[in-house]
């Protein structure tokens, strides 16, 4: 049964996989991406259960906030183009 | 160590050397410093399961890292202990529950729609009355949270919001999610 | 007994809404609709996959944990799709809408 779930999850993440290489636009990749990090987690939970090993569950936690620190750092690249300015000056010259 | 102080007494005087002795002490005495100390060696604890002696010291080194870091990075402030909020907190909890599941089946429906989309994407911009910052993210992110609607833009008193469906956007419109905020989060 | 097949039934539930949400980014127009779809995978479909674990651990630290990511879940998910939503926004990617009537053209 956990199989039949983690199946289920790997469909999902292979048509978020799917939205990602042939989503229009950057951001239709970056939700997928999330996304996909998102059933990555749920993945990890379900196979520490699979294989018995609760151990797992400390890496799915730590994949949760790696996750979204990931896709807000992809996001500032892709608005600001650098890393290293502060996002305020470009608000006010929009 | 000890040379070193005494090069820094050379230098700067004794007065000086007591002053930074002082302000040290008096971040390391502040309590809410004590009980984050507490409350992340409980979390320590939780996460490894382990209680022997090396486990335990390394959990107390960290947690002394993190608690002189994050005083050094001054991220110890009023909102990291959100007593303030009311004691209706779980009744808020249990009503988002409710609303989530509500807004996950009208999604789920829409998309298993097979002969024709029945989405109507509208652009709202609704009042948020909430008085403090922290009511109005917390007002933006039950918007985000239920799916159908999403949070786009916050401002001072508006938030711009991106509805799948007109009944989504109307229910929004009436208010009793703001409402549900107000009353039972913080007691407004 | 009674608790593994709730646990399964949720299980079940869980995989067959991240299916359907996987689905809907592909169905639905444009950009701003298709995060109304990622929602699902990241609200209902976690936590029913998330509860019905905890109810195969019982009262373990497991459960502790599996109750831990469910938090930073419900936190981290709302704001990652309001800074895509605002940083598409800013960007000048424009939402398709419907004002008046049902059903989108394309």
């Amino acid at each position: 049964m956990f199989i039949a779930v983690s199946l289920a999850i790997l469909i999902t993440m292979g048509l978020a996989l799917a939205r990602a290489l042939t989503g229009p636009t950057t951001y239709d990749r970056i939700a997928a991406v999330n996304m996909f990090g998102t059933k990555t987690v749920l993945l990890i939970a379900v196979l520490a259960f699979l294989s018995g090993r609760t151990d797992l569950l400390d890496i799915a936690l730590v994949y949760a906030l790696i996750n979204f620190i990931g896709v807000v750092a992809a996001l500032k690249l892709v608005t600001q183009k650098n890393f290293h300015s502060s996002g305020e000056k470009e608000r006010k010259v929009e | 160590m000890l040379i070193m102080a005494g090069k820094f007494i050379q230098l700067h005087g004794i007065n000086r050397l007591a002053f930074y002795l002082l302000n040290w002490m008096h971040g390391i005495l502040e309590m809410k410093s004590y009980s984050f100390a507490a409350l992340l060696l409980l979390f320590w604890v939780f996460l490894s399961g382990h209680l022997g002696p090396l486990l335990l010291g390394l959990g107390l080194v960290s947690v002394a890292l993190t608690v002189f870091l994050s005083q050094r990075m001054n991220v110890i402030d009023h909102e990291s202990y959100p007593l303030h909020l009311s004691s209706q907190l779980p009744a808020f909890i249990v009503y988002m529950f409710k609303e989530i599941i509500k807004a996950n089946i009208d999604v789920i429906k829409r998309v298993l729609q097979w002969q024709g989309s029945t989405i109507s994407p509208q652009l709202v911009e609704l009042p948020a009355l909430q008085k403090s910052d922290l009511g109005r993210v917390v007002y933006a992110n039950a918007i985000t949270l239920t799916p159908g609607t999403v949070s786009i833009e916050l401002s001072q008193d508006t938030i711009l919001i991106h509805a799948l469906t007109e009944e989504a956007a109307e229910e929004l419109a009436t208010g009793s999610m703001a409402k549900e905020v107000s009353s039972r989060v913080f007691d407004e | 007994m009674i608790i593994d097949i709730l646990s399964w039934v949720c299980l079940f539930a869980g995989g067959m809404l991240g299916i359907v949400g996987g689905i809907g980014i592909h169905r639905f127009p444009d950009f701003y609709s298709r995060l109304h779809a990622a929602g699902i995978t990241d609200t209902l479909c976690a936590m029913l996959i998330l509860f019905g674990l905890g109810l195969q651990a019982g009262f373990t630290l497991a459960a502790f944990k599996l109750a831990l990511i469910f938090v930073f879940l419900f936190f981290t998910s709302p704001t990652a799709s309001h800074a895509l939503a605002n940083a598409a926004l800013h960007s000048g990617l424009k939402p398709k809408l419907v004002m008046n009537g049902r059903g989108v053209g394309s």
